[in-house]
């Protein structure tokens, strides 16, 4: 469970990943963070329009257990949240990399994508 | 940085049931199981939970003196205990600042056991023999010999006492009763830090792991120290080190209800008590609960109206039983009054949060 990682994402040493789909780029935290994390019982994400910054802080999850900082692994501006995530923040613990997603960024600069890790390297991470 | 880390007896049980072990007060001890933290704490909520708390300390009284040395040593009146009976109490320094908060058994006339906690246990035992030695007794540290089971829920008791062929369900709280599980000598005491019923068991060191196997294959689900903490905050019981330490007084932490200073025998600290008594503590540890949607946890700053720092939060978190996020917070006096609001700056960030009376959790009268 905590080793998994899609080969079809790509991550940041942060542990968050990142899809692209179509102009937009998917971000949520890795199964190896939720496993790190515990019950996660609050998610605090930007506001739609906000502009966030590669390598900048753009929220918190609060697990039973303690807060972690979540980082932007591209700059951009803030497209939709997910609005499940208010009442559920749950559904991160149980589908890290579906159900949970946490924000889609417009992103600045499309090659800001390609340059996160891969599947293998962020592997070698954990 | 290789710390070397004490192993309970139950370490490999434990890590065999898929503990995460985590370094706490120089113990290597599971901060949850596979369940995760919040179902361990509804587990304990709803049925019954099993917690070793084998890393506490046990320090033991003997002889003619035990009871008049103790009575030195703490702040409640434990004169008053019979055989098979014990007090929630704090120790103080000369300064009224609380060294420890603990639990005397009275095991016997001349026979007293002090339990206190994991973080604690040498310095406590330090200051019990500064101040308690050439009073009768022999003052022992035994804590390697004991093992700590807390089993805890609505279902502990009726658990406990079946595996136990023993009445135990007639020991009132904070009373003693022995039985046998699985073989085993225990003698369970009706305290725990959770807010519901149940039994804290003393088991010898050595057959601890039958006593934990037994619970664990009635069904009683293994707890770690993340759902400890959520269930003693929920039912708002001080963690020292956090809530309560040597600069604080047992008044303003909510606590005086353990201090008797009539008791005929004066303990450390009573001249410095008796002031704090008279003339109040400068502060007071408050609860509350937070009303924006936030988890302020304990380090956060309590702000006045013009954010200048005025107290801090000891202990917060989410409450999963009763919902929503609740803490504890020392703050001036004069502003500690149920019902009003306070603001409380994480991060950078304000959050706005509401005094509660009360612990935040009660069970219901069974």
């Amino acid at each position: 469970m905590s080793n998994d990682v899609p080969a079809n994402l790509r991550y940041t040493k942060d542990h968050e990943w990142a899809r692209r789909d179509g102009d937009v780029i998917v971000i949520g935290i890795t199964a190896h963070a939720v496993e790190q994390l515990g019950d996660i019982t609050l998610v605090t994400l930007p506001d739609v329009g906000a502009k966030v910054k590669a390598g900048e802080r753009f929220g918190d999850v609060d697990s039973v257990k303690a807060v972690s900082e979540l980082f932007a692994p591209v700059s951009g501006e803030v497209v939709s949240k997910n609005p499940e995530l208010d009442g559920a923040p749950e559904r991160v613990n149980e589908d890290p990399y579906g159900a949970g997603w946490m924000i889609t960024i417009k992103p600045d600069d499309a090659a800001q994508f390609d340059a996160l890790l891969d599947a293998a390297a962020y592997g070698k991470l954990l | 940085m290789a710390e070397t880390l004490a192993h309970t007896p139950l370490h490999d049980a434990h890590v065999e049931l898929g503990g995460k072990m985590v370094a706490f007060a120089g113990w290597h001890m599971p901060i949850q199981y596979p369940a995760g933290i919040l179902a361990e704490h509804r587990s304990v909520r709803e049925a019954a939970g099993i917690f070793d708390v084998s890393h506490m300390g046990e320090i033991d009284f003997r002889g003619p003196g035990a009871i008049a040395c103790v009575q030195h040593l703490v702040t409640n009146d434990i004169g008053k205990l019979t055989d098979g009976r014990a007090a929630y109490t704090v120790t103080c320094n000369e300064h009224g600042g609380i060294v420890d908060d603990c639990i005397v058994y009275r095991l016997g006339a001349e026979h007293l056991r002090i339990v206190v906690n994991a973080a604690n246990v040498a310095k406590d035992f330090a200051h019990f023999r500064r101040h308690g030695s050439d009073r009768g007794c022999s003052i022992e540290d035994v804590s390697s010999q004991w093992a700590l089971l807390a089993v805890q829920g609505p279902q502990a008791v009726a658990i406990v006492a079946e595996l136990a062929g023993a009445p135990l369900q007639d020991v009132p709280s904070f009373g003693l009763g022995q039985g046998r599980i699985a073989g085993v000598d225990i003698t369970a005491a009706r305290t725990g830090y959770t807010g519901e019923d149940g039994f804290e068991l003393f088991v010898p060191a050595t057959q601890a792991v039958p006593v934990w196997r037994a619970l664990i294959d009635r069904g009683v689900a293994p707890i770690g120290l993340g759902a400890r903490d959520t269930l003693r905050l929920e039912a708002r019981l001080s963690l020292y080190g956090n809530d309560i330490d040597e600069n604080t007084d047992p008044f303003g932490a909510g606590l005086g209800w353990v201090v008797k200073l009539d008791k005929g025998v004066p303990c450390v600290g009573h001249e410095a008590l008796v002031t704090v008594k008279r003339n109040g503590s400068a502060n007071r540890l408050i609860g509350f609960r937070v009303t924006d949607r936030a988890i302020v946890r304990d380090g956060a700053e309590v702000v006045d109206a013009h954010d200048a720092v005025i107290g801090r939060v000891t202990s917060g978190g989410v409450a999963p039983t009763v919902g929503g996020a609740v803490g504890m917070a020392w703050v001036p006096a004069a502003v500690a009054a149920a019902g009003e609001p306070l603001r409380l700056r994480q991060r950078g960030r304000i959050s706005a949060a509401e005094q509660v009376k009360g612990p935040f959790y009660r069970r219901r009268a069974s």
